[in-house]
Protein backbone atom coordinates (compact mmCIF):
# COMPACT_ATOMS: atom_id res chain seq x y z
CA UNK A 1 0.00 0.00 0.00
CA UNK A 2 2.45 2.42 1.12
CA UNK A 3 5.02 1.51 -1.51
CA UNK A 4 2.00 1.90 -4.63
CA UNK A 5 1.34 5.40 -3.12
CA UNK A 6 4.93 6.40 -3.29
CA UNK A 7 5.24 4.79 -6.82
CA UNK A 8 2.17 6.74 -7.85
CA UNK A 9 3.89 10.04 -6.85
CA UNK A 10 6.82 9.47 -8.92
CA UNK A 11 4.89 8.26 -11.94
CA UNK A 12 2.92 11.74 -11.59
CA UNK A 13 6.54 12.89 -11.09
CA UNK A 14 7.78 12.03 -14.15
CA UNK A 15 4.70 13.19 -16.61
CA UNK A 16 5.10 16.58 -15.06
CA UNK A 17 9.20 16.44 -15.70
CA UNK A 18 7.99 15.29 -19.40
CA UNK A 19 7.10 19.15 -20.05
CA UNK A 20 11.00 20.09 -18.80
CA UNK A 21 12.30 17.62 -21.07
CA UNK A 22 10.27 19.14 -24.00
CA UNK A 23 11.85 22.13 -23.46
CA UNK A 24 15.44 20.60 -22.90
CA UNK A 25 14.90 18.54 -26.25
CA UNK A 26 13.48 21.97 -28.02
CA UNK A 27 17.05 23.09 -26.80
CA UNK A 28 18.97 20.29 -27.51
CA UNK A 29 17.82 19.78 -31.03
CA UNK A 30 17.91 23.43 -32.03
CA UNK A 31 21.46 24.12 -30.52
CA UNK A 32 22.74 20.74 -31.96
CA UNK A 33 21.94 21.43 -35.62
CA UNK A 34 22.66 25.38 -35.23
CA UNK A 35 26.08 24.83 -33.76
CA UNK A 36 26.48 22.92 -36.93
CA UNK A 37 25.58 25.64 -38.93
CA UNK A 38 27.80 28.06 -37.36
CA UNK A 39 30.71 25.87 -38.10
CA UNK A 40 29.86 26.42 -41.90
CA UNK A 41 28.92 30.27 -41.62
CA UNK A 42 29.90 32.84 -39.81
CA UNK A 43 28.01 34.31 -37.17
CA UNK A 44 28.82 37.88 -38.20
CA UNK A 45 27.47 36.86 -42.04
CA UNK A 46 24.61 35.89 -40.50
CA UNK A 47 23.28 38.96 -38.22
CA UNK A 48 24.95 41.38 -41.27
CA UNK A 49 25.12 40.08 -44.79
CA UNK A 50 21.55 41.72 -46.54
CA UNK A 51 20.78 38.49 -48.70
CA UNK A 52 19.52 35.08 -47.73
CA UNK A 53 19.95 33.07 -50.94
CA UNK A 54 21.06 29.58 -49.65
CA UNK A 55 19.38 27.68 -52.00
CA UNK A 56 21.29 29.66 -54.63
CA UNK A 57 24.70 28.39 -56.41
CA UNK A 58 25.54 31.67 -54.84
CA UNK A 59 24.87 31.03 -51.25
CA UNK A 60 24.36 34.13 -48.72
CA UNK A 61 23.23 33.01 -45.40
CA UNK A 62 21.91 36.64 -43.84
CA UNK A 63 18.62 36.30 -41.56
CA UNK A 64 17.91 40.06 -42.24
CA UNK A 65 15.29 39.46 -44.93
CA UNK A 66 13.52 37.29 -42.97
CA UNK A 67 13.45 38.65 -39.94
CA UNK A 68 12.10 41.85 -41.70
CA UNK A 69 9.21 39.78 -43.39
CA UNK A 70 8.11 38.67 -39.91
CA UNK A 71 8.22 41.81 -38.27
CA UNK A 72 6.40 43.16 -41.46
CA UNK A 73 3.49 41.12 -41.61
CA UNK A 74 3.44 41.27 -37.60
CA UNK A 75 3.16 45.22 -37.33
CA UNK A 76 0.36 45.32 -39.67
CA UNK A 77 -1.24 42.40 -37.35
CA UNK A 78 -0.69 44.16 -34.15
CA UNK A 79 -1.65 47.61 -35.56
CA UNK A 80 -5.22 45.56 -36.46
CA UNK A 81 -5.45 43.38 -33.52
CA UNK A 82 -4.47 45.56 -30.32
CA UNK A 83 -6.99 49.14 -30.81
CA UNK A 84 -9.58 46.37 -32.01
CA UNK A 85 -9.32 44.35 -29.24
CA UNK A 86 -8.35 46.91 -26.54
CA UNK A 87 -11.85 48.27 -27.43
CA UNK A 88 -13.88 45.00 -27.99
CA UNK A 89 -12.23 44.36 -24.18
CA UNK A 90 -13.69 47.45 -23.09
CA UNK A 91 -16.69 47.12 -24.68
CA UNK A 92 -17.09 43.57 -23.75
CA UNK A 93 -16.39 44.47 -19.67
CA UNK A 94 -17.78 47.37 -18.94
CA UNK A 95 -20.54 48.18 -21.71
CA UNK A 96 -22.22 44.76 -23.49
CA UNK A 97 -25.36 43.75 -21.85
CA UNK A 98 -25.27 40.18 -20.80
CA UNK A 99 -27.11 38.68 -23.79
CA UNK A 100 -25.16 40.34 -26.32
CA UNK A 101 -21.96 38.70 -24.52
CA UNK A 102 -23.60 35.44 -24.50
CA UNK A 103 -23.49 35.83 -28.25
CA UNK A 104 -20.25 37.91 -28.95
CA UNK A 105 -17.94 35.60 -26.79
CA UNK A 106 -18.77 32.41 -28.28
CA UNK A 107 -18.26 33.91 -31.82
CA UNK A 108 -14.64 35.63 -31.28
CA UNK A 109 -13.86 31.79 -29.89
CA UNK A 110 -14.91 30.35 -33.14
CA UNK A 111 -12.37 32.65 -34.95
CA UNK A 112 -9.89 31.67 -32.35
CA UNK A 113 -10.44 28.25 -32.84
CA UNK A 114 -10.02 28.37 -37.03
CA UNK A 115 -6.87 26.17 -38.17
CA UNK A 116 -4.56 28.49 -39.75
CA UNK A 117 -4.42 26.63 -43.04
CA UNK A 118 -8.10 28.28 -43.91
CA UNK A 119 -6.85 31.85 -42.82
CA UNK A 120 -4.24 31.35 -45.34
CA UNK A 121 -6.92 30.54 -48.24
CA UNK A 122 -8.99 33.19 -47.38
CA UNK A 123 -5.89 35.98 -47.56
CA UNK A 124 -4.84 34.16 -50.87
CA UNK A 125 -8.01 33.96 -52.51
CA UNK A 126 -10.62 36.05 -51.01
CA UNK A 127 -8.66 39.36 -49.30
CA UNK A 128 -5.67 39.41 -51.74
CA UNK A 129 -8.02 39.77 -54.96
CA UNK A 130 -10.33 41.85 -52.99
CA UNK A 131 -7.41 44.59 -52.21
CA UNK A 132 -6.22 44.43 -55.66
CA UNK A 133 -9.32 45.51 -57.24
CA UNK A 134 -8.67 48.55 -54.54
CA UNK A 135 -5.03 48.58 -55.62
CA UNK A 136 -4.14 47.05 -59.07
CA UNK A 137 -0.05 47.47 -58.26
CA UNK A 138 -0.58 44.90 -55.37
CA UNK A 139 1.31 41.45 -56.06
CA UNK A 140 -0.35 38.32 -55.88
CA UNK A 141 1.63 37.09 -52.58
CA UNK A 142 2.17 40.23 -50.26
CA UNK A 143 2.78 41.32 -47.08
CA UNK A 144 -0.88 43.24 -46.45
CA UNK A 145 -3.11 40.55 -46.77
CA UNK A 146 -1.89 38.27 -44.73
CA UNK A 147 -0.83 40.66 -42.19
CA UNK A 148 -4.46 42.13 -41.79
CA UNK A 149 -5.90 39.00 -41.52
CA UNK A 150 -3.35 37.53 -38.80
CA UNK A 151 -4.64 41.02 -37.21
CA UNK A 152 -7.97 39.42 -37.02
CA UNK A 153 -7.04 36.19 -35.93
CA UNK A 154 -5.19 37.21 -33.45
CA UNK A 155 -7.90 39.59 -32.27
CA UNK A 156 -9.83 36.92 -29.88
CA UNK A 157 -6.24 36.86 -28.03
CA UNK A 158 -5.90 40.19 -26.95
CA UNK A 159 -9.24 41.06 -26.43
CA UNK A 160 -10.41 37.52 -24.22
CA UNK A 161 -6.91 38.74 -22.26
CA UNK A 162 -7.53 41.89 -21.87
CA UNK A 163 -10.72 41.71 -20.90
CA UNK A 164 -9.81 39.27 -18.03
CA UNK A 165 -6.96 42.34 -16.93
CA UNK A 166 -9.87 44.81 -16.94
CA UNK A 167 -11.98 42.53 -14.94
CA UNK A 168 -9.28 42.23 -12.05
CA UNK A 169 -9.78 45.87 -11.55
CA UNK A 170 -11.46 46.11 -8.18
CA UNK A 171 -14.52 47.68 -8.00
CA UNK A 172 -13.89 50.19 -5.19
CA UNK A 173 -11.47 52.39 -7.72
CA UNK A 174 -14.59 52.28 -10.82
CA UNK A 175 -16.67 53.91 -7.65
CA UNK A 176 -14.15 56.24 -6.81
CA UNK A 177 -13.88 57.42 -10.37
CA UNK A 178 -17.50 57.55 -10.28
CA UNK A 179 -17.83 59.72 -7.03
CA UNK A 180 -15.58 62.59 -8.22
CA UNK A 181 -18.03 63.05 -10.97
CA UNK A 182 -16.79 61.00 -13.97
CA UNK A 183 -18.57 60.12 -16.85
CA UNK A 184 -18.74 56.04 -17.63
CA UNK A 185 -16.76 56.66 -20.81
CA UNK A 186 -13.80 58.57 -18.34
CA UNK A 187 -13.63 56.19 -15.53
CA UNK A 188 -12.93 53.78 -17.91
CA UNK A 189 -9.97 54.79 -20.06
CA UNK A 190 -8.83 57.29 -16.75
CA UNK A 191 -9.61 54.48 -14.20
CA UNK A 192 -10.00 51.05 -15.48
CA UNK A 193 -7.37 50.47 -18.32
CA UNK A 194 -4.86 52.36 -16.44
CA UNK A 195 -5.21 50.09 -13.48
CA UNK A 196 -5.39 47.14 -15.93
CA UNK A 197 -2.01 48.47 -17.98
CA UNK A 198 -0.05 45.78 -17.18
CA UNK A 199 -2.56 42.81 -17.40
CA UNK A 200 -3.22 44.90 -21.41
CA UNK A 201 0.21 44.93 -22.05
CA UNK A 202 1.13 41.15 -21.04
CA UNK A 203 -1.82 40.30 -23.89
CA UNK A 204 0.02 43.07 -26.51
CA UNK A 205 3.42 41.17 -25.69
CA UNK A 206 1.49 37.90 -25.95
CA UNK A 207 -0.09 38.46 -29.11
CA UNK A 208 3.16 39.92 -30.96
CA UNK A 209 4.64 36.87 -29.82
CA UNK A 210 1.68 34.85 -31.52
CA UNK A 211 1.79 37.02 -35.02
CA UNK A 212 5.88 36.48 -35.15
CA UNK A 213 5.59 32.18 -34.78
CA UNK A 214 2.42 32.54 -36.99
CA UNK A 215 3.05 29.92 -39.97
CA UNK A 216 0.62 28.58 -42.79
CA UNK A 217 -1.14 31.73 -43.49
CA UNK A 218 1.83 33.45 -43.90
CA UNK A 219 3.49 30.45 -45.80
CA UNK A 220 0.27 30.59 -47.80
CA UNK A 221 -0.55 34.32 -48.51
CA UNK A 222 3.07 36.53 -47.80
CA UNK A 223 5.15 34.54 -50.47
CA UNK A 224 8.40 32.90 -50.53
CA UNK A 225 10.66 35.45 -51.77
CA UNK A 226 13.10 36.81 -49.07
CA UNK A 227 13.09 40.38 -49.32
CA UNK A 228 14.59 43.10 -47.41
CA UNK A 229 11.84 46.06 -47.39
CA UNK A 230 9.28 47.24 -45.68
CA UNK A 231 6.85 47.79 -48.90
CA UNK A 232 3.37 46.14 -47.91
CA UNK A 233 2.66 45.35 -51.38
CA UNK A 234 5.40 43.34 -52.24
CA UNK A 235 6.28 40.00 -51.79
CA UNK A 236 7.95 38.83 -48.62
CA UNK A 237 9.29 35.28 -46.59
CA UNK A 238 9.15 35.48 -43.10
CA UNK A 239 10.97 32.94 -40.94
CA UNK A 240 8.38 30.38 -40.83
CA UNK A 241 7.53 30.25 -44.18
CA UNK A 242 11.31 29.54 -44.79
CA UNK A 243 11.39 26.55 -42.38
CA UNK A 244 8.22 25.33 -44.64
CA UNK A 245 9.44 25.87 -47.91
CA UNK A 246 12.72 23.64 -46.91
CA UNK A 247 10.44 21.07 -45.25
CA UNK A 248 8.54 20.51 -48.21
CA UNK A 249 11.01 19.81 -50.44
CA UNK A 250 14.08 17.11 -50.20
CA UNK A 251 16.12 18.57 -48.93
CA UNK A 252 19.00 15.82 -47.67
CA UNK A 253 20.24 15.45 -43.99
CA UNK A 254 22.98 16.98 -43.22
CA UNK A 255 23.55 19.38 -45.80
CA UNK A 256 23.58 22.75 -45.41
CA UNK A 257 20.12 24.15 -46.43
CA UNK A 258 18.71 21.35 -43.81
CA UNK A 259 20.79 22.58 -41.13
CA UNK A 260 19.51 26.20 -42.13
CA UNK A 261 16.06 26.04 -40.52
CA UNK A 262 17.22 25.21 -37.37
CA UNK A 263 19.44 28.24 -37.22
CA UNK A 264 16.13 30.15 -38.33
CA UNK A 265 14.19 28.14 -35.53
CA UNK A 266 16.45 29.14 -32.98
CA UNK A 267 16.21 32.71 -33.71
CA UNK A 268 12.51 32.51 -33.94
CA UNK A 269 12.18 30.17 -30.80
CA UNK A 270 14.21 33.03 -28.69
CA UNK A 271 12.47 35.77 -30.19
CA UNK A 272 9.64 33.90 -28.77
CA UNK A 273 10.97 33.13 -25.87
CA UNK A 274 12.12 36.52 -24.72
CA UNK A 275 8.40 37.69 -25.41
CA UNK A 276 6.82 35.00 -23.90
CA UNK A 277 9.11 35.12 -20.24
CA UNK A 278 8.06 38.69 -19.96
CA UNK A 279 4.09 38.76 -20.70
CA UNK A 280 4.55 35.30 -17.80
CA UNK A 281 6.40 37.62 -15.61
CA UNK A 282 4.18 40.55 -15.92
CA UNK A 283 1.11 38.81 -15.50
CA UNK A 284 2.15 36.60 -12.41
CA UNK A 285 3.52 39.83 -10.92
CA UNK A 286 0.29 41.42 -11.58
CA UNK A 287 -1.94 38.62 -10.12
CA UNK A 288 -0.62 38.76 -6.88
CA UNK A 289 -0.94 42.36 -6.30
CA UNK B 1 -15.96 66.38 -16.20
CA UNK B 2 -13.54 69.39 -15.80
CA UNK B 3 -14.20 71.96 -13.48
CA UNK B 4 -12.55 74.71 -12.06
CA UNK B 5 -13.36 77.26 -9.18
CA UNK B 6 -13.82 80.80 -10.05
CA UNK B 7 -12.61 83.92 -8.30
CA UNK B 8 -16.07 83.97 -6.27
CA UNK B 9 -15.46 80.49 -4.97
CA UNK B 10 -18.53 78.27 -7.08
CA UNK B 11 -17.62 75.54 -8.78
CA UNK B 12 -18.02 76.03 -12.55
CA UNK B 13 -18.10 73.79 -15.46
CA UNK B 14 -16.87 74.64 -18.70
CA UNK B 15 -19.71 73.68 -21.49
CA UNK B 16 -17.40 73.22 -24.41
CA UNK B 17 -15.58 70.73 -22.76
CA UNK B 18 -18.52 68.87 -22.79
CA UNK B 19 -19.09 68.88 -26.20
CA UNK B 20 -16.11 67.63 -27.24
CA UNK B 21 -16.69 64.97 -24.23
CA UNK B 22 -19.89 63.63 -26.38
CA UNK B 23 -17.36 63.75 -29.66
CA UNK B 24 -14.85 61.34 -27.58
CA UNK B 25 -18.24 58.73 -26.51
CA UNK B 26 -19.50 58.66 -30.08
CA UNK B 27 -15.93 58.26 -31.19
CA UNK B 28 -15.50 55.42 -28.75
CA UNK B 29 -18.66 54.23 -30.20
CA UNK B 30 -17.44 54.51 -33.99
CA UNK B 31 -14.33 52.24 -32.74
CA UNK B 32 -16.37 49.49 -31.12
CA UNK B 33 -18.55 49.24 -34.00
CA UNK B 34 -15.64 48.75 -36.60
CA UNK B 35 -13.84 46.42 -34.67
CA UNK B 36 -17.15 44.63 -33.78
CA UNK B 37 -17.77 44.10 -37.51
CA UNK B 38 -14.26 43.65 -38.39
CA UNK B 39 -14.00 40.34 -36.59
CA UNK B 40 -17.43 38.89 -37.13
CA UNK B 41 -17.78 40.29 -40.53
CA UNK B 42 -14.46 38.23 -41.53
CA UNK B 43 -15.63 35.24 -40.18
CA UNK B 44 -18.88 35.56 -41.91
CA UNK B 45 -17.02 36.62 -45.02
CA UNK B 46 -14.50 33.59 -44.52
CA UNK B 47 -17.29 31.01 -44.17
CA UNK B 48 -19.77 32.03 -47.16
CA UNK B 49 -15.68 32.34 -49.48
CA UNK B 50 -15.18 28.89 -48.48
CA UNK B 51 -18.98 27.55 -48.60
CA UNK B 52 -19.66 28.80 -52.04
CA UNK B 53 -16.33 28.13 -53.45
CA UNK B 54 -16.32 24.50 -51.70
CA UNK B 55 -19.88 23.23 -51.11
CA UNK B 56 -20.09 22.35 -55.14
CA UNK B 57 -17.59 19.87 -54.80
CA UNK B 58 -18.48 18.47 -51.76
CA UNK B 59 -19.89 14.88 -52.47
CA UNK B 60 -19.27 11.30 -51.58
CA UNK B 61 -16.48 10.46 -54.40
CA UNK B 62 -14.58 13.98 -52.78
CA UNK B 63 -15.23 11.45 -49.19
CA UNK B 64 -13.77 8.10 -50.34
CA UNK B 65 -11.01 9.40 -53.08
CA UNK B 66 -7.34 9.08 -53.13
CA UNK B 67 -5.39 12.31 -54.01
CA UNK B 68 -5.13 12.62 -58.11
CA UNK B 69 -3.30 14.36 -60.55
CA UNK B 70 -6.95 15.26 -62.03
CA UNK B 71 -8.71 18.08 -59.29
CA UNK B 72 -12.11 16.53 -59.99
CA UNK B 73 -11.53 12.85 -59.45
CA UNK B 74 -9.41 13.46 -56.21
CA UNK B 75 -10.86 13.22 -52.60
CA UNK B 76 -9.67 12.82 -48.93
CA UNK B 77 -9.30 9.76 -48.23
CA UNK B 78 -5.88 8.95 -47.34
CA UNK B 79 -6.25 12.45 -45.11
CA UNK B 80 -9.10 11.78 -43.22
CA UNK B 81 -7.06 8.41 -42.59
CA UNK B 82 -4.35 10.40 -41.15
CA UNK B 83 -6.01 12.30 -38.88
CA UNK B 84 -7.82 10.25 -37.52
CA UNK B 85 -5.28 7.83 -36.73
CA UNK B 86 -2.82 10.89 -35.84
CA UNK B 87 -5.61 12.07 -33.57
CA UNK B 88 -6.31 8.78 -31.61
CA UNK B 89 -2.66 8.37 -31.01
CA UNK B 90 -1.87 11.98 -29.91
CA UNK B 91 -5.10 11.19 -27.52
CA UNK B 92 -3.44 7.99 -25.89
CA UNK B 93 -0.22 9.77 -25.40
CA UNK B 94 -0.74 13.00 -24.18
CA UNK B 95 -4.15 12.31 -21.92
CA UNK B 96 -2.70 10.62 -19.03
CA UNK B 97 0.94 12.58 -19.41
CA UNK B 98 -1.54 15.74 -18.82
CA UNK B 99 -3.53 14.58 -16.11
CA UNK B 100 -0.33 12.78 -14.42
CA UNK B 101 1.33 16.34 -14.57
CA UNK B 102 -1.75 17.87 -13.67
CA UNK B 103 -1.93 15.77 -10.42
CA UNK B 104 1.17 16.01 -9.77
CA UNK B 105 1.58 19.88 -9.92
CA UNK B 106 -1.57 20.20 -7.85
CA UNK B 107 -2.06 17.45 -5.11
CA UNK B 108 1.77 16.46 -4.85
CA UNK B 109 4.26 19.34 -5.66
CA UNK B 110 5.33 21.82 -2.68
CA UNK B 111 6.24 25.20 -3.58
CA UNK B 112 9.77 25.24 -4.75
CA UNK B 113 11.95 25.78 -7.15
CA UNK B 114 10.92 22.65 -9.05
CA UNK B 115 7.39 23.38 -8.88
CA UNK B 116 8.14 27.25 -10.23
CA UNK B 117 10.86 25.58 -12.44
CA UNK B 118 8.15 23.40 -14.25
CA UNK B 119 5.29 26.51 -13.95
CA UNK B 120 7.40 28.83 -16.15
CA UNK B 121 8.50 26.15 -18.14
CA UNK B 122 4.35 25.09 -19.30
CA UNK B 123 3.53 28.66 -19.86
CA UNK B 124 6.38 28.90 -22.27
CA UNK B 125 5.77 25.95 -24.01
CA UNK B 126 2.06 27.24 -24.37
CA UNK B 127 3.62 30.08 -26.16
CA UNK B 128 5.98 28.41 -28.26
CA UNK B 129 5.17 28.60 -32.04
CA UNK B 130 3.91 25.51 -33.38
CA UNK B 131 6.84 25.28 -36.19
CA UNK B 132 9.17 24.75 -33.44
CA UNK B 133 7.45 21.63 -32.02
CA UNK B 134 7.66 20.38 -36.02
CA UNK B 135 11.53 20.55 -35.73
CA UNK B 136 11.78 18.89 -32.68
CA UNK B 137 10.01 16.04 -33.76
CA UNK B 138 12.48 16.13 -36.97
CA UNK B 139 15.19 16.14 -34.94
CA UNK B 140 14.48 14.10 -31.99
CA UNK B 141 11.49 11.79 -33.16
CA UNK B 142 12.15 11.41 -36.94
CA UNK B 143 16.21 11.20 -36.74
CA UNK B 144 17.24 10.23 -33.30
CA UNK B 145 14.63 7.63 -32.47
CA UNK B 146 14.75 6.34 -36.29
CA UNK B 147 10.95 6.75 -36.30
CA UNK B 148 11.15 8.12 -40.23
CA UNK B 149 8.54 10.20 -41.18
CA UNK B 150 6.04 7.95 -39.70
CA UNK B 151 2.25 7.91 -38.31
CA UNK B 152 3.70 7.60 -34.69
CA UNK B 153 6.36 10.18 -35.06
CA UNK B 154 3.68 12.71 -36.07
CA UNK B 155 1.38 12.11 -33.53
CA UNK B 156 4.29 12.50 -30.65
CA UNK B 157 5.26 15.71 -32.24
CA UNK B 158 1.08 16.85 -31.57
CA UNK B 159 0.91 14.97 -28.06
CA UNK B 160 4.15 17.63 -27.03
CA UNK B 161 2.22 20.25 -28.61
CA UNK B 162 -0.53 20.19 -27.09
CA UNK B 163 0.61 18.34 -23.38
CA UNK B 164 0.73 22.69 -21.83
CA UNK B 165 -2.67 22.75 -22.78
CA UNK B 166 -4.31 20.06 -21.14
CA UNK B 167 -1.73 20.20 -18.56
CA UNK B 168 -3.38 23.95 -17.95
CA UNK B 169 -7.06 23.10 -18.27
CA UNK B 170 -6.71 19.73 -15.80
CA UNK B 171 -5.01 21.58 -13.34
CA UNK B 172 -7.52 24.11 -13.15
CA UNK B 173 -10.06 22.03 -12.49
CA UNK B 174 -8.29 19.90 -9.97
CA UNK B 175 -7.73 22.82 -8.09
CA UNK B 176 -11.58 24.36 -8.44
CA UNK B 177 -12.32 21.21 -6.06
CA UNK B 178 -12.98 22.38 -3.33
CA UNK B 179 -10.77 21.14 -0.28
CA UNK B 180 -12.74 19.92 2.15
CA UNK B 181 -13.70 17.15 0.06
CA UNK B 182 -9.95 15.93 0.03
CA UNK B 183 -10.32 16.63 3.97
CA UNK B 184 -13.33 14.85 4.24
CA UNK B 185 -11.91 11.83 2.23
CA UNK B 186 -8.81 11.51 4.04
CA UNK B 187 -10.84 11.59 7.93
CA UNK B 188 -12.65 8.40 6.51
CA UNK B 189 -9.36 6.95 6.69
CA UNK B 190 -8.61 6.42 2.31
CA UNK B 191 -5.13 7.42 0.77
CA UNK B 192 -3.79 10.15 -0.81
CA UNK B 193 -4.08 8.12 -4.56
CA UNK B 194 -7.86 7.00 -3.22
CA UNK B 195 -8.99 10.36 -2.54
CA UNK B 196 -7.77 11.56 -5.88
CA UNK B 197 -9.07 8.32 -7.50
CA UNK B 198 -12.38 8.51 -6.38
CA UNK B 199 -13.57 12.03 -5.45
CA UNK B 200 -10.92 14.53 -7.07
CA UNK B 201 -10.58 13.16 -10.84
CA UNK B 202 -14.48 12.57 -11.02
CA UNK B 203 -15.52 16.16 -10.38
CA UNK B 204 -12.54 17.58 -12.02
CA UNK B 205 -13.55 15.43 -15.24
CA UNK B 206 -16.05 17.66 -17.23
CA UNK B 207 -13.45 20.61 -17.08
CA UNK B 208 -10.62 19.00 -17.81
CA UNK B 209 -12.99 16.87 -20.39
CA UNK B 210 -13.76 20.87 -22.00
CA UNK B 211 -9.67 21.18 -22.12
CA UNK B 212 -8.90 18.07 -23.66
CA UNK B 213 -11.50 18.72 -26.58
CA UNK B 214 -10.40 22.04 -27.22
CA UNK B 215 -6.85 20.64 -27.74
CA UNK B 216 -7.78 17.90 -29.90
CA UNK B 217 -9.70 20.17 -32.16
CA UNK B 218 -5.97 22.25 -31.87
CA UNK B 219 -4.07 19.17 -32.92
CA UNK B 220 -6.49 17.98 -35.29
CA UNK B 221 -5.67 22.12 -37.42
CA UNK B 222 -1.96 21.93 -37.37
CA UNK B 223 -0.02 22.11 -40.41
CA UNK B 224 3.05 23.43 -39.72
CA UNK B 225 4.57 21.02 -37.60
CA UNK B 226 3.72 17.96 -39.48
CA UNK B 227 5.09 19.38 -42.56
CA UNK B 228 7.79 20.53 -40.72
CA UNK B 229 8.63 17.24 -39.26
CA UNK B 230 8.47 15.67 -42.48
CA UNK B 231 5.02 14.35 -43.03
CA UNK B 232 3.69 13.82 -46.84
CA UNK B 233 1.56 15.92 -49.26
CA UNK B 234 0.85 13.26 -51.86
CA UNK B 235 -0.03 9.82 -49.96
CA UNK B 236 -2.50 7.52 -51.90
CA UNK B 237 -3.14 4.95 -49.09
CA UNK B 238 -4.33 4.40 -45.82
CA UNK B 239 -2.06 4.00 -42.79
CA UNK B 240 -2.00 0.52 -41.72
CA UNK B 241 0.61 0.81 -38.76
CA UNK B 242 2.36 2.97 -36.63
CA UNK B 243 5.14 3.20 -38.66
CA UNK B 244 3.19 3.72 -41.68
CA UNK B 245 3.87 7.02 -44.14
CA UNK B 246 0.84 9.37 -43.64
CA UNK B 247 -0.51 12.80 -44.90
CA UNK B 248 -2.96 14.65 -42.33
CA UNK B 249 -6.47 17.00 -43.59
CA UNK B 250 -5.00 20.32 -43.08
CA UNK B 251 -1.88 19.36 -45.27
CA UNK B 252 -3.98 18.39 -48.09
CA UNK B 253 -5.82 21.57 -47.78
CA UNK B 254 -2.26 23.28 -47.69
CA UNK B 255 -1.53 21.18 -50.86
CA UNK B 256 -4.56 21.81 -52.96
CA UNK B 257 -4.23 25.82 -51.76
CA UNK B 258 -0.91 25.89 -53.29
CA UNK B 259 -1.26 24.58 -57.09
CA UNK B 260 -2.46 27.62 -59.59
CA UNK B 261 -5.11 25.08 -60.98
CA UNK B 262 -8.44 26.59 -60.09
CA UNK B 263 -9.83 23.06 -59.69
CA UNK B 264 -7.58 22.36 -56.88
CA UNK B 265 -8.63 25.58 -55.34
CA UNK B 266 -11.97 24.17 -55.61
CA UNK B 267 -11.17 20.85 -53.68
CA UNK B 268 -8.86 22.85 -50.90
CA UNK B 269 -12.43 24.77 -50.49
CA UNK B 270 -14.34 21.42 -50.00
CA UNK B 271 -11.49 19.83 -47.87
CA UNK B 272 -11.85 23.14 -45.77
CA UNK B 273 -15.60 22.70 -45.03
CA UNK B 274 -14.71 19.22 -44.03
CA UNK B 275 -12.44 20.27 -41.61
CA UNK B 276 -14.42 23.05 -40.22
CA UNK B 277 -17.45 20.86 -39.49
CA UNK B 278 -14.90 18.81 -37.41
CA UNK B 279 -13.29 21.68 -35.61
CA UNK B 280 -16.51 23.33 -35.33
CA UNK B 281 -18.63 19.95 -33.95
CA UNK B 282 -15.78 19.42 -31.17
CA UNK B 283 -15.89 23.30 -30.07
CA UNK B 284 -19.38 23.49 -29.94
CA UNK B 285 -19.47 20.37 -27.66
CA UNK B 286 -16.51 21.65 -25.51
CA UNK B 287 -18.87 24.85 -24.90
CA UNK B 288 -21.53 22.60 -24.00
CA UNK B 289 -19.76 20.84 -21.36
CA UNK B 290 -18.51 24.27 -20.01
CA UNK B 291 -22.10 25.75 -19.94
CA UNK B 292 -23.30 22.79 -18.35
CA UNK B 293 -20.36 23.09 -15.60
CA UNK B 294 -20.75 26.38 -15.23
CA UNK B 295 -24.60 25.99 -14.40
CA UNK B 296 -23.70 22.74 -12.35
CA UNK B 297 -21.31 24.69 -9.95
CA UNK B 298 -23.67 27.96 -9.65
CA UNK B 299 -26.49 25.09 -8.80
CA UNK B 300 -23.88 23.72 -6.35
CA UNK B 301 -22.69 26.79 -4.42
CA UNK B 302 -26.33 28.23 -3.83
Amino acid sequence: MKFKETLLKYVFLLCALVSVGTTIGIIGVLLFETIDFFQEVSLLEFLTDKEWTPLFTNKHFGIAPLVCGTLLTSLIALAVALPMGLLVAVYLSEYAPAGIRRVLKPAFEVLDGIPTVIYGYFALLFVTPLLQKISPDLQGFNALSPGLVLGVMILPLVSSMSEDALYSVPTSLKAAGYALGATKLQVCFSVVVPAAFPGIIAAFILAMSRAIGETMLVAIAAGQMPNLTFNPMESVETMTAYIVQISLGDTPHGTIEYKTIFAVGTVLFLITLVLNTISYKIRSRFIRL
Amino acid sequence: MPTMIDRYGWIITKPRRKSKLKFVEILFAIGVAISLVVGLGTLLALLIDVLRDGLPRLDWQFLTSFPSRKPASAGILAALGGSIGLIVITIVVAVPIGIGAAIFLEEYSRKNWISDLIEINIANLAGTPSIIYGLLGLGLFVRLFHLSRSLLAGALTLALLILPVIIIAARESIRRVPQTIREASFALGATKWQTIRDHVLPMAFPGTLTGIILAVSRALGETAPLITMGALTYVAFLPDSLMSPFTALPIQVFNWISRPQKGFHENAAAGIIVLLVVTFLLNAFALYLRDRLQKNNGAKSM
